[in-house]
């Protein structure tokens, strides 16, 4: 196993958790889901949307002009309007990743790869770290990882820690996400400790999900690794950023994420750069209600492009 | 990427944490010029002639004109309530006034919006807390008495139970409509009439809710409704056809209305101010308990008699939740209360912001240091921002006297015993507020703490069915639950 100057008893234990209370928790992210988005600032957040958002595709029957395609829809969202800003990456499978790497070049979509025994996590960290190498080395700018759940709740903090720490050193200049799977952790609570380890191994973002469980990304959820990311950057002066991942459809969810960021992290969290929406259905969503906006009346499914 | 600019001004770095301005529509709204009394089924005009206007506190414009009730008009409500007593409400059977009770619920389900619009307008609080906490409250109450007004017999069995007759209701201007629940909701589920007096600053949701029980049907003069000010309050207190009185609002009144009831031997219920300790323990959910502090003191402009107004935090994490407490505090958005993302609306009156300002001021005489957000306030109207007053020891004037706005004032304590200590040293005993993880502690402070209301890790919590009172000069008497309903009802057993 690679080494790193991080330890695990030098950072997870002297970074405090502080507990969550879910019933107040859950409160506050439905008051911040009150908050009225109109006009001028609808128009902003449905493209802060869109620069935010990884593309994804995370199918078995994924295919090169499947990804193809996915990455034209990545480069110009809207064929019809220049405004309409591009995303800000795709997100596919590493067989996939030089196809990507191939249809983005020469725009500034960045190819996000799984890796490291995506969905599980459930071999061993020679295979997975082998894993993310050959993502990388492909081409892909960003590695999404997942926590070794299995290890974190039986206990083994140490060790889900470690192999994050070794994933990053899989990455080389790669940026790594790790993905806690927050709909396995059973607790808020829990989804506070496995943010803290993952920021203290090293991630550069923490992301809810998968995408491949029922339980995924949602509100109080986001706002709970929220304020996990705000207290470790006070504590340790590094910003991580946050990426929600699954059952985000709609525009008006995702401008209730920006909302949370905003009001929990701050203006600086509101960029590519250290927020992240990952989703597949969610673009054509924002595009309708950016064509609302601008026409002033809803067109429909066939007015946007199916990929 | 850059900064491209769109037809409307926007651009791609606008969606920081600004939002564009969401007002709530007036539309539905139609504030009559002048409004008269609500006295036996109809609106009448004063014997006096003598009227007084209502303001926006958020602008400092006239709504509309409100007829004040002189010592006439106040005798005929409560004979009218003496007369519809003995003809009407006495002999109804229950099941009978609860289908009243329930119709008054539906339409205040129906018009809510309406409702919610209007008492933002008069009173200044923000939309979005009329629109989700006080019109849902307000029907929950009436439904909830509606379920009480044919099954009193069971929950005091074995009871020869009887109706007080006719009540004199006196209530604040923090929450006009939901006070106006709360006290006739009871009143009449229990079977007595009523002659309700608003505040003289926020009459208008009182006598909307008076077109709504015209609509209903409800026999006239169970429930009168007369607008007027301090001599129209003590008309009501002092005529001797006036069988109980329940109050709502300052100590300060409330003594002497208590004085006056107990020559006479007066039944009465007082729900009076408060000085809330808002206890943090080290060991706490923190983030949740910042928003528990926030809400505790700054709902409703902090004009909440059972507000969480003395922060009581560990020494041993004060530097870290007070400086986290400020930063949430830079976020609380300020300004018109019928924009929907509002968080503080406007002080109800030019004489309150008077007296929180001479607080504030007493309390930097006296050494506390101050915070104020960065905030900017509207020019016209009266505001305050939301403050907070660390450095405060227990002998300053803001540590005692209750402020009723957005006012926190810091202490810290070391123990739990010492915070207990320090949270029942007050003349007041409303409510508290425990944050903690550990559970044993929260039952071993609510076993000690001298408050009628204890939240453990929330805050400003209500329900119709869980009683709500004092302790001390906080007042006697519970509304809601089964309780509240002892207070209108001879030979319950409990307080009345």
């Amino acid at each position: 196993m690679p080494t790193s100057t991080i330890t695990f008893r030098e950072t997870v234990s002297s970074i405090k958790v502080i507990p969550v209370d879910e019933v107040s928790l859950e409160a506050r992210a439905a008051s911040l889901a009150t908050r009225s988005i109109k006009t001028t600032s609808k128009r902003a957040a449905l493209h802060l949307a869109i620069r935010c958002m990884d593309l994804t595709t995370l199918e078995g029957a994924d295919t090169p002009e499947k990804v193809a395609s996915l990455c034209q829809k990545a480069k110009r969202p809207d064929p019809s309007n220049h405004g309409v800003p591009s995303v800000a990456a795709v997100c596919i499978y590493p067989e996939m990743v030089h196809h990507a790497v191939e249809a983005t070049e020469g725009s500034n979509v960045k190819v996000a790869s799984v890796a490291g025994a995506f969905p599980s996590g459930l071999s061993t960290i020679e295979a997975r770290t082998a894993d993310i190498a050959d993502a990388v080395k492909r081409g892909a700018d960003e590695i999404d990882i997942v926590l070794n759940r299995s290890a974190f709740l039986a206990g083994d903090e140490q060790r889900a820690f470690e192999e994050i720490v070794a994933s990053k050193d899989a990455c080389g200049k790669a940026h790594l996400k790790v993905i806690l799977e927050v709909g396995e952790l059973g607790s808020y609570d829990k989804i506070r400790q496995a943010s803290v380890l993952a920021m203290a191994a090293g991630a550069d973002f923490i992301k809810t999900s998968t995408g491949k469980i029922p339980q995924a990304s949602s509100l109080p959820r986001v706002l709970c690794m929220a304020e996990a990311v705000r207290d470790f950057a006070q504590q340790t002066n590094i910003s991580v950023g946050i990426k929600a991942a699954g059952g985000i459809r709609t525009a008006k969810q995702a401008w209730h994420y920006l909302v949370v960021i905003g009001e929990t992290l701050g203006t600086e969290w509101l960029s590519p750069e250290m927020f992240r929406i990952g989703a597949s259905s969610l673009l054509n969503d924002v595009l309708l209600q950016l064509n609302r906006l601008d026409s002033g009346s809803y067109s429909g499914p066939d007015y946007v492009t199916v990929d | 990427m850059g900064n491209s600019n769109f037809k409307d001004g926007s651009s791609l770095e606008d969606f920081g944490i600004e939002y564009a301005p969401a007002i709530e529509s007036t539309s539905l709204v139609n504030i009559k010029d002048k409004y008269g009394l609500f006295i036996d089924g109809n609106f009448v005009d004063s014997s006096s002639g003598k009227s007084f206007k209502t303001l926006d506190p958020s602008t400092e414009k006239p709504l509309s004109v409100v007829t004040e009730a002189s010592s006439d008009d106040v005798d005929r409500a409560v004979r009218s309530a003496g007369v519809s007593y003995e003809k009407y409400w006495k002999k109804m059977p229950g099941a009978d006034r609860a289908r009243y009770l329930f119709r008054i619920a539906r339409h205040l389900q129906e018009r809510a919006r309406e409702f919610a619009v209007l008492e933002t307008l008069d009173g200044g609080k923000p939309i979005k807390e009329s629109r989700d906490v006080d019109l849902p409250l307000a029907a929950a109450h009436f439904f909830y008495h509606a379920g009480w007004a044919d099954k009193l017999e069971y929950a005091f069995p074995q009871r020869k139970l009887e109706p007080h007759g006719v009540i004199g209701q006196i209530i604040p201007w923090n929450f006009p409509l939901l006070m106006a629940a709360w006290k006739l909701a009871p009143a009449l589920a229990c079977g007595n009439t009523v002659v309700l007096k608003p505040a003289e600053t926020t009459p208008l949701t009182a006598l909307l809710l008076a077109e709504v029980i015209r609509d209903v049907d409800l026999p006239p003069g169970v429930v009168n409704i007369v607008t007027g000010a301090g001599e129209t309050g003590s008309a009501i207190v002092e005529h001797p056809e006036v069988d109980k009185l329940a109050f709502t609002g300052s100590t300060e009144v409330g003594k002497l209305i208590h004085r006056s009831a107990v020559k006479r031997n007066l039944p009465l219920t007082l729900e009076l101010g408060g000085k809330a300790p808002h206890i943090i323990f080290e060991d706490a959910a923190l983030d949740q308990a910042i928003e528990g502090v926030i809400n505790g003191i700054f709902f409703n402009q902090g004009h909440v008699c059972c507000a969480g107004s003395r922060l009581l935090v560990q020494e041993s994490i004060a530097d870290y939740f007070i400086d986290r407490l400020q930063k949430r505090i830079e976020l609380l958005r300020v300004g018109n209360p019928l924009d929907k993302n509002t968080d503080i609306g406007a002080i109800n009156s030019l004489a309150q912001l008077e007296r929180i300002d001479q607080l504030v001021k007493a309390g930097i005489d006296e050494g506390a240091e101050v915070f104020k957000p960065s905030c900017s306030l509207p020019e016209n109207g009266y505001w305050y921002p939301p403050t907070v007053l660390t450095g405060v020891q227990q002998s300053h004037r803001v540590a005692r006297e209750e402020i009723f706005g957005p006012v926190l004032v810091v202490q810290t304590f070391r123990t739990p015993e010492e915070a207990l200590e320090k949270a029942n040293n007050t003349p007041y005993g409303l409510s508290a507020g425990i944050w903690t993880e550990k559970g044993s502690l929260i039952h071993w402070m609510a076993e000690r703490l001298r408050a009628g209301v204890i939240w453990a890790n929330t805050f400003n919590k209500f329900d119709p069915t869980s009683p709500f009172g004092g302790y001390k000069e906080s007042g006697f008497g519970r509304e809601g639950g089964m309780q509240g309903l002892t207070a209108y009802l001879k030979n319950s057993g409990g307080h009345s």
